[in-house]
């Protein structure tokens, strides 16, 4: 498939007219999305789709146009709306497609033939286990929500009128399911997960217990009083804010004057126990790829080291803006142009366990999810708000469940106040991977 | 788009192997977009997806491949392949007879957006720039974003529907960074509506800057926002999305039948304030959540789901109502013919009240009076919902006062619904939204008048 995809694009690049730069992003997604409900599969989605995305720039101005399709013919009607696009942009010096740099991607190895090889009725059969393992694993377990299996394959090729020429294959499958549970009076959810490139080592007790467990410790949850406390964001959490504090990096927030950390690069911003990294080369981070989104190599920064600023994040663009180079941190899909953001991010674990950390607490929360961080997050500002559930800890000790409550602070204040960082590093299907954290003075509403 | 026959064999192809139900799903779909952002039309998009979806259903069980190759060829292996996905296992299912129904668009498009010139979209963000900035020297950047879309869906199921709809949307938007001493704060305004470039005859971009600078400069001066529960007035058209959140997921009979809504078994009951009646409305003329057709064929409708505080029905798609042996409410939808249709809303909103919303207020000695609800979230099984408030202010002793500083409000469906103890009498219609379930989006409308909460937690970072 890679093969084919860079013969697409080699065919679009050789219709460029002299002094016009062309990047075209070709890609196929294959995706197996099975769902079980009470023991019968729900559904079985087989899917299989592509597109082709072109930018065209011009004497400085850009365009972009992208079809889902792999017809040649089609092809050369996005290539013209794309050059016709290109007329309206407004005239900017920097603006130009990536040229080859010298940095060689590392071979990565993010696709097992078992993916392919692991039987469809096999696959059913993991959701199916999944399912059973949350009903049996604890009688106020009244419900499974939903049990699915997942795989996708992805085949990417990107080539540029500038001698870029580059392709990926990868795959990855997860079993996620969400659990009901009920004392009778109160209902609870939960959910767990397992992710990896191998269908056969993915694991049925861990997504199972979470899920359950996720639930059922929260059953006859209240709200909490009001106050300024120390919480452990659990790791599925702190992967999530990781998320969001990976964007205030973006070298595009930073040119454009939006970013919260504009001019503090060497400067203290975090404690200094946290290094924040970013490294898609990584091949256990769920995001990996060997190429980012204008086909150059995918490195690893040190975003924050030791608590002090370290490097943003840049695309070729927002480089040869800010006179630096490219991290290799474009990001998009066929149908955008390139942005720039953070691909896999992590923190480097501390030495305690989760329970070791609570352990040194006197009153706070663990905090087990948040809701509502989209709508609740200002990254321009930093101001945060966002919708929590847990259980609190009193003396050292996990006790009762808590929800209905707010966590407020700042990103910045979030980040100097990092106490400690637990040793539990765990992937996710998401750009970031999650680690327990321990964060003090956060402001904690409820009644 | 693609001829009957062809689409009469693939229905039938699918079923050759014992299913009970199938469904061809045609899309074709144009958009276009323009960006403007730090002083510079950064860059034009335009984008086409086409394709078919095909699901086949036996028992409980729902089989469903995709393809963007719309050939006999392309569409007769889809069939197969979804009906293997279904496990159909038998002989050949029966094939009503394709009967072509339509339904009235709940507006007509005058201006086709493909036969606007590029130019002028672009004109109109340089406008909004312009007005944006003019605003104040405190406004540091301004992006704006045009984007228009052309889908048109054709349906047919072995059940003998055969109906299409041609749905057009017009978006645009503005967003703001207001710097001043103690950093930075943002303000966004949007409009859109299912309708053609008349939209911008309707509205003006100048207005929508305007607001958007506004919002922004309001909030350099934003206290933090305070903390704990407290009586929270949301004013009219701003908070809709309180009730999409609250109530309206948990209405959905696909989330009911798995048991996981607070709402469960619970028609013919008391679920809210006497004082809420709601509605969702596919049919509204110009709502950014209207269209014809629901994305199985269905004609839209306007469900009233709750009347006087008494839960009335929940919201239905094909699937789910024929399990039942009903009539879906025609709100199965999808965000493209790539995923499988759910239960949606479309246009959902709390009917107009009776009281002068400057009572509302005057009646409130403490608390928060919210003028715009940013994005939600909520667990149906508990209830439990979140949303942002994007602009907010006091209120102190009956009068709204201090501009505070975003958070989030948080509270439980059910509970919230029967602490509400005023509506205004001013119904508004909010921003275009898009909800997202299971990682599709679609677009939505929302609506609601003055009301006031009597306890909402605030989660502000004020002690």
């Amino acid at each position: 498939m890679e093969e084919k995809l860079l013969a697409i694009a080699d065919e679009v690049i050789a219709l460029s007219a002299s002094k016009e730069q062309i990047e075209v992003i070709a890609v196929h997604d294959q995706e197996t999305d099975i769902r079980v409900y009470k023991g019968e599969l729900e559904s079985f989605t087989a899917s299989e789709s592509q597109g082709v995305g072109i930018r065209v720039v011009q004497d400085g101005r850009q365009g972009m146009a992208y079809a889902g399709s792999l017809d040649m013919e089609i092809l050369k009607e996005t290539l013209s709306e794309a050059r016709d696009n290109a007329t309206f942009g407004t005239f900017d010096e920097m603006l130009q497609i990536a040229e080859p740099d010298d940095v060689e991607p590392i071979s990565l190895d993010l696709y097992n033939p078992a993916l392919k090889e692991f039987a469809t009725e096999d696959k059913i059969a993991l959701a199916r286990e999944l399912e059973e393992y949350i009903m049996k694993s604890d009688e106020r377990i009244v419900g499974v929500e939903s049990s699915e299996y997942v795989d996708s394959i992805s085949a990417s090729a990107i080539v540029t009128s500038s001698g870029i020429r580059r392709s990926s294959y990868d795959g990855g499958c997860y079993i996620a399911g969400s659990s009901l549970a009920s004392d009778g009076k109160d209902m609870q959810t939960g959910f767990g997960y397992s992710v990896g490139r191998d269908p056969a080592k993915l694991e049925i007790e861990k997504a199972g217990s979470l899920a359950s467990e996720r639930a059922t410790r929260m059953l006859g949850a209240q709200k909490a009083s009001s106050g300024r406390k120390t919480v452990v964001l659990d790791p599925y959490v702190t992967a999530q804010f990781l998320g969001i504090i990976g964007s205030t990096f973006s070298g595009e927030s930073l040119l454009k004057g939006r970013s919260l950390f504009a001019d503090r690069e060497n400067e203290k911003i975090a404690a200094g126990i946290l290094t924040l990294i970013d490294d898609p080369t990584d091949p256990d981070a769920f995001t990996a790829t060997e190429v980012d989104g204008e086909g150059l190599a995918s490195r690893r920064n040190v975003l924050i080291e030791q608590g002090v600023l370290n490097t943003f994040l840049h695309n070729s663009y927002t480089a040869r803006s800010m006179g630096t180079q490219s991290t290799g941190s474009a990001v998009r899909s066929y149908n955008s142009s390139p942005g720039v953001g953070a691909r896999a991010l992590s923190l480097v674990p501390g030495t305690k366990s989760q329970q070791e950390l609570i352990g040194g607490i006197d009153d706070g929360i663990l905090i087990q999810g948040v809701s509502g961080l989209h709508s609740g997050v200002n990254p321009v500002s930093g101001d945060f708000s966002a919708g929590a559930e847990g259980l609190l800890i009193k003396k050292g000790q996990l006790s009762e469940p808590v929800r209905e409550i707010t966590i407020a602070s700042t990103l910045q204040r979030m980040l100097l106040e990092v106490q400690d960082i637990g040793n539990d590093l765990e992937r996710l299907p998401m750009r970031a991977s999650g680690v327990s954290l321990v964060v003090a003075d956060v402001t904690v509403s409820g009644v | 788009m693609i001829d009957k026959e062809l689409i009469e064999n693939a229905i039938s192809e699918a079923l050759k192997t014992g299913g009970d139900f199938a469904e061809i799903f045609v899309e074709d779909k144009r958009s276009s977009s323009a960006y403007f952002d730090d002083g510079k039309v950064e860059e034009l998009t335009s984008g086409r997806d086409r394709g078919a979806g095909i699901r086949v259903v036996v028992g409980e069980t729902t089989g469903f491949a995709h393809t963007a190759d719309l050939s006999p060829q392309g569409l007769l292996d889809a069939a197969r392949s979804a009906a293997a996905a279904a496990r159909s296992n038998g002989g050949a299912g029966s094939v009503n007879e394709l009967v072509a129904s339509s339904a009235p668009s709940p507006n007509p498009v005058l201006v086709l957006p493909e036969t606007v010139e590029k130019i002028k979209k672009v004109e109109l963000l340089k406008r909004a720039d312009e007005v944006a900035r003019s605003q104040s020297e405190s406004i540091t950047q301004v992006s704006a974003r045009y984007g228009d879309s052309r889908r048109r869906i054709l349906v047919a199921n072995s059940e003998g529907v055969y109906a299409s709809d041609d749905q057009v949307r017009t978006l645009f938007s503005v967003a703001c960074v207001a710097t001043g001493d103690a950093g930075m704060q943002t303000g966004r305004e949007s409009t859109g509506r299912p309708i053609g470039f008349e939209l911008f005859d309707e509205y003006d971009v100048e207005e929508l800057a305007e607001t958007a600078a506004q919002r922004a400069l309001t909030k350099l001066n934003a206290r933090p926002a305070p903390s704990g529960a407290m009586p929270v007035v949301i004013g009219c058209g701003g908070g809709g999305v309180l009730f999409h959140e609250a109530c309206g997921h948990g209405l959905e009979a696909d989330l009911v039948k798995k048991q996981a809504s607070v709402f469960a078994e619970r028609t013919g009951e008391q679920v809210a304030s006497e004082l809420v009646t709601l509605i969702d409305d596919g049919t509204m003329a110009k709502e950014w959540g209207a269209f014809a057709i629901d994305d199985e064929g269905h004609p839209a409708q306007k469900n009233t789901l709750i009347q006087d505080g008494i839960l009335m029905d929940y919201m239905w798609d094909g699937l789910r109502s024929r399990s039942q042996g009903r009539k879906s409410s025609g709100n199965g939808r999808r965000q493209s013919y790539m995923v499988l249709p759910m239960v949606r809303m479309t246009n959902t909103y709390i009917a107009n009240g009776k009281t002068d919303p400057a009572d509302i207020i005057a009646d409130t000695k403490q608390g928060v009076y919210v003028a715009h609800l940013g994005g939600g979230q909520v667990n149906t099984a508990t209830g439990d919902f979140v949303f942002g408030m994007t602009e907010a202010y006091l209120i102190e002793d009956g009068k709204v006062t201090a501009p505070i500083r975003e958070g989030n409000l948080i509270g439980n469906g059910p509970e919230v619904l029967n602490q509400i103890d005023a509506l205004g009498n001013d119904f508004a219609m909010g921003s275009p939204g898009t909800c997202g379930k299971d990682g599709q989006g679609v677009p939505v409308g929302d609506g609601t008048p003055t009301l006031r909460v009597q306890s909402l937690t605030v989660g502000g970072t004020a002690a």
